[in-house]
């Protein structure tokens, strides 16, 4: 089955890598099919960023994302221009505190993914915060593929946060959040 | 010489974008010399070598330009390594008067053009497939030159590793034509153990250094053995017009010779150049031709063409110079129409059109965006009806 992935924020939230991590997950670890890209431009730390994910169990021709299935959004931006124009079905992942007015409510997941990657000391983890949370809530990859593409993609003194902050992702949904 | 510190060969399934494998592909095949000039969206290319090659033992020179970064690779390669650059359009067409040097005096190098929205600088961070003339005619004079077109990350590396021998066995610059899809697009990436990568190297003088030597006596492959600089052979390298000796003449008849060599070179051993992929061509009555990223969009589209009963097939060029004729010339003979899907405005299609009767559809836009699958399969079907 074909799955789009499309995550949306600002650059500096680590869309890209959360992107990159992901189709690695699926790619490598998951033995699926995976075609990662990312939007490139004059992107700055601050200005919209967004990466674009494919997960197939067949091998992938087309390798562009034209209706989301899956959203994984961080900013209120992101929110506004791809959860707002979502096809119908469509599950809508979000930080509760980056995305303040979100319409299609019944689609929507949330977790306040900043705020506890802060708890954990360093906001910088909130990418895979949310990647956890989306795996734990929508199945898209395997948790063990997840953590196995973590550990061989960041920076070995920074796996063990990464695991840590991906564990919280998945304890937020088991901790009866709803999803 | 430089101590390698890491692997030159990254064995294993890799999940990396199509310029990260091609210079990857440039290890794998025994590259040790890098010069370049960093541009979209070829850059990733660059930063990786500049990374990679100093752990190999190699050597990695940020260029002040194009032209000095195209005469860098001709040099490190008379110095008997194996060289590539990495560009896009506008560097391509800086790179030509030295990539005709290379033609004309017989090096073997990688160019590799991650092709971008042309002319000049166009859309930098776009893709396109614009460049595919510009590969065939852009120096001066006549030659053969050899392109390949990779559809996949897997394929820049791949075909990277073919451009390298390729340029070895037949002594010239030879181009990776990828374009921005390809370059940035990230997918599994399988490198094969070292032993299992087939690698050429230049043929040597089978003689030692003497007074009799003429570096640029071919073989009967019309391929003349390489000295390095360095080994004790005496020669001179010219981009005039020169004899077996390397001297430069003014001979009408001598330049006549060397030119048709140059071409002939190529031409006879087209067959084991060039490389196709067909898709349901067997009994197919329209044909997509189609390369590079364009070619993963005509191919949903042949596969849709088909669920909806239409006989379409796909012929995917791997190799766009020299252009693989005989396979157009076979399926003009059994097909009823083409359809040629590319980026740019028809520069594929005019080459096709030289070597069947068939009439040819042509699906293009300029740039900036792939073609999307239904759009191609529009033509397939109005091409059927």
């Amino acid at each position: 089955m074909r799955q789009e992935v499309r995550l949306g924020g600002f650059g500096g939230q680590g869309i890209v890598l959360a992107g990159y991590i992901l189709g690695k997950a699926a790619a490598l670890y998951d033995g699926k099919e995976a075609v990662f890209m990312q939007s490139y431009g004059p992107e700055a730390r601050g200005g919209a960023c967004a990466a674009e994910l494919i997960i197939d169990d067949e091998p992938i021709d087309y390798p562009m994302v034209s209706n989301p299935e899956l959203l994984v959004l961080m900013s209120q931006e992101a929110f506004s221009k791809y959860g707002s124009a979502a096809a119908e079905g469509a599950q809508l992942i979000v930080d509760t505190d980056l995305v303040e007015s979100a319409t299609r409510e019944d689609w929507l997941h949330d977790i306040p993914a900043t705020r506890i990657a802060e708890e954990l000391g360093n906001r910088m983890v909130a990418n895979v915060i949310m990647l956890g949370f989306l795996c734990a809530t929508t199945g898209v990859v395997s948790r063990e593929a997840l953590e196995e593409s973590i550990r061989t993609t960041v920076r070995p003194g920074l796996a063990e946060l990464n695991l840590k902050a991906l564990a919280r992702g998945f304890e937020y949904v088991s901790a009866g959040a709803k999803v | 010489m430089a101590v390698a510190t890491e692997e030159r060969v990254l064995t294993g399934q890799q999940f990396m974008n199509g310029d990260v494998a091609c210079a990857e592909g440039a290890l794998a095949a025994g590259c040790s010399f890098f010069a370049g000039y960093p541009i979209t969206p070829s850059t990733e290319i660059a930063e990786r070598l500049a990374r990679r090659l100093p752990a190999v033992g190699g050597r990695y020179v940020q260029m002040e330009d194009e032209l000095a970064s195209m005469a860098a690779i001709l040099g490190a390669s008379w110095a008997g390594a194996k060289s590539m650059t990495a560009t896009s359009g506008p560097g391509f067409s800086l790179m030509m008067e030295n990539i005709g040097l290379g033609m004309m005096t017989e090096v073997p190098c990688v160019v590799v053009n991650v092709q971008r929205g042309g002319p000049s600088t166009g859309l930098p961070t776009l893709v396109s497939q614009a460049d595919v003339m510009q590969a065939k005619w852009g120096s001066h004079g006549d030659y053969e030159p050899i392109a390949y077109s990779p559809a996949s990350p897997q394929e820049m590396f791949d075909l990277t590793v073919k451009a390298f021998n390729a340029a070895e066995r037949y002594r010239l610059p030879v181009f990776v034509l990828g374009d921005e899809v390809v370059g940035h697009m990230t997918e599994r990436v399988t490198i094969p153990p070292a032993a299992e990568i087939d690698i050429v190297d230049r043929k040597r003088p089978s003689a030692p250094p003497d007074d009799g030597w003429l570096p640029y006596a071919p073989d009967d492959d019309l391929i003349p053995p390489m000295a390095c600089a360095g080994e004790g052979y005496g020669f001179h390298i010219t981009g005039l017009t020169h004899d077996e000796r390397g001297y430069p003449t003014g001979d009408p008849l001598v330049h006549d010779r060397l030119v048709r060599r140059l071409s002939r070179k190529i031409q006879v051993h087209a067959n084991e150049i060039c490389e196709v992929e067909k898709l349901h061509t067997d009994d197919a009555e329209v044909v997509v031709i189609a390369y590079g990223a364009t070619s993963r969009a005509a191919r949903h589209a042949v596969l849709a063409a088909r669920e909806r009963g239409i006989r379409a097939g796909l012929l995917r060029l791997i190799t766009l110079w020299p252009f693989p004729r005989g396979v157009v010339k076979e399926l003009g003979n059994t097909a009823r129409r083409f359809v040629v899907a590319e980026l740019n405005l028809g520069q594929i299609a005019r080459e096709a059109e030289r070597y069947t009767r068939l009439p040819i559809s042509l699906v293009n836009h300029a740039g900036g965006m792939m073609l999307p699958p239904e759009v191609i399969l529009r033509a397939i079907m109005e091409a059927e009806a």
